[in-house]
């Protein structure tokens, strides 16, 4: 279990608990909080999960797999802290994450 | 105007299996699609990654799966209508008229939704001042590449078609290529040709560079570009063209009054009919209490829907439920002995 924290374009946060095994994305989704699309449904085939991590988490996550910066390409306005949420697995390594939504995801 | 007995709105595994049953039960389809070819996010999107959970198929990739639900309907010679995109919906006495963006039009008494998420687009630029030149000289595919003759060209991208266009105009035109990692998706023999082709100035290579501003009075002068560290540099450019891939949009789906609810339609699990009778939803666009979005599930609910199109399209006739093995309606339907 990970207490997350996700952080709208706007400023809005929400903090919620997750659930180990479960993605970031599914964090997101399942709790109803905006900013996270998820088109395809979690299998790394389009780019509209994409958030943000700060370089203290980024770090610490576990590394992009290959074809996720493939992926990241083609999201909005990715930058070298860009992720999708759908490949970050929730464990308890991560409690206290913050991520940050971009301003959309198309 | 075409008359049939449904229109099918997307050629993905779910739309391609529904007119399978539709063919099955003696119903004719036309079956439309933004894309230009079959398969949607199968041939789209995960072409040659392998899928496992298809029942019976241990292991197939999104291509070898389009290709068999083609040829599983092939005898039914259904009209495919692929680039084309439906755009308007609108009752008309008890059938629906269907227009698309080719100025097509059908005259049905089912419709099917099997849009999967929405109609593949090309993504464009997050610069608000590239939408005036969007069409003209801000591209994001290309019709015919004379246009671009002895012209400084801007292409933004890192993939196959960003790599492949700017080889190919290199010849002709004087071609920047701007990207926003100094890796490419692109193929290795083209990311090759391309360190070539920058090492001999024939292309002007940008890597870690994304677009800031397009500018010019009337026409395109100049586009401005930005590295994350906020350096920015300002390159001539005729044309700008953005090759970041296709997203999708739900497009005019969310107009016709289905309730929509977070990109998906509500539907019953009975046959899979929206709140408006005679139009269906099926596949990953559709919404009921324990929804997958597996390929299977989209299988047993384009069966469903068929049989649901069955009594709008034979008001007079009984449907009769009768299986492939037995049947001889059937077996000469499929052109089989």
């Amino acid at each position: 279990m990970a207490k997350i924290k996700y952080i709208e374009h706007n400023g809005k946060e929400h903090i919620v608990e997750v659930q180990n095994g479960l993605t970031v994305m599914e964090g997101a989704v399942q709790n109803d909080i905006p900013g996270i699309d998820a088109d395809c449904g979690g299998s790394m085939s389009c780019a509209t999960c994409h958030v943000y991590v700060k370089e203290d988490w980024y770090n610490k996550l576990p590394k992009k797999e290959m074809g996720e910066d493939d992926m990241l390409d083609q999201a909005y306005e990715p930058n070298s802290s860009s992720r999708l949420s759908c490949q970050i697995m929730v464990s308890d390594d991560l409690d206290g994450l913050s991520i940050y939504m971009p301003e959309k995801q198309v | 105007m075409i008359k049939t007995d449904v229109v099918i709105i997307g050629a993905g595994p779910t739309g391609l299996f529904c007119a399978h049953q539709l063919g099955i039960i003696g119903l004719k389809c036309e079956i439309v699609d933004n894309l230009d070819k079959i398969g949607g996010q199968c041939i789209e999107l995960y072409p040659d990654k392998p899928i496992y959970d298809i029942p019976a198929v241990p292991e197939c990739t999104g291509e070898e799966l389009t290709n068999n639900l083609i040829k599983q309907i092939k005898p039914f010679n259904f009209n495919f209508h692929l680039n084309d995109r439906v755009q308007e919906l609108r009752k008309e006495n008890e059938s629906w008229i269907v227009k698309t963006t080719n100025s097509k039009e059908f005259n049905t008494p089912n419709v099917v939704i099997a849009g999967g998420v929405g109609s593949f687009e090309p993504r464009k630029f997050p610069t608000k001042s590239a939408e005036k030149f969007d069409g003209k000289t801000v591209l994001y595919s290309i019709k015919d590449k004379s246009i671009f003759k002895d012209k400084a060209v801007a292409i933004f991208g890192g993939g196959d078609s960003a790599l492949d266009w700017a080889i190919e105009l290199s010849s002709t035109s004087k071609v920047s290529l701007i990207h926003r990692r100094d890796e490419f998706r692109g193929a290795p023999a083209s990311v090759q040709k391309i360190k070539e082709l920058s090492e001999k100035n024939k292309i002007n290579l940008y890597t870690k560079y994304s677009i800031k501003d397009v500018k010019g009075n009337g026409s395109l002068e100049e586009v401005e570009i930005k590295s994350e560290e906020g350096e920015s540099k300002t390159l001539k450019a005729d044309y700008v063209l953005g090759f970041f891939g296709l997203i999708m949009q739900l497009g005019p789906i969310a107009e016709w009054g289905l309730n929509l609810d977070k990109k998906t339609i509500p539907v019953n699990t009975e046959n899979f009919e929206t709140n408006k009778k005679g139009i269906f939803a099926i596949g990953d666009i559709c919404n009921y209490p324990g929804k997958l979005k597996l390929i299977l599930s989209g299988f047993h609910e384009g069966a469903l829907a068929a049989r649901g199109c069955f009594k709008y399209a034979r008001p007079n006739e009984k449907y009769r439920f009768e299986f492939t093995t037995a049947s001889n309606t059937i077996k000469d339907r499929l052109g089989v002995k």
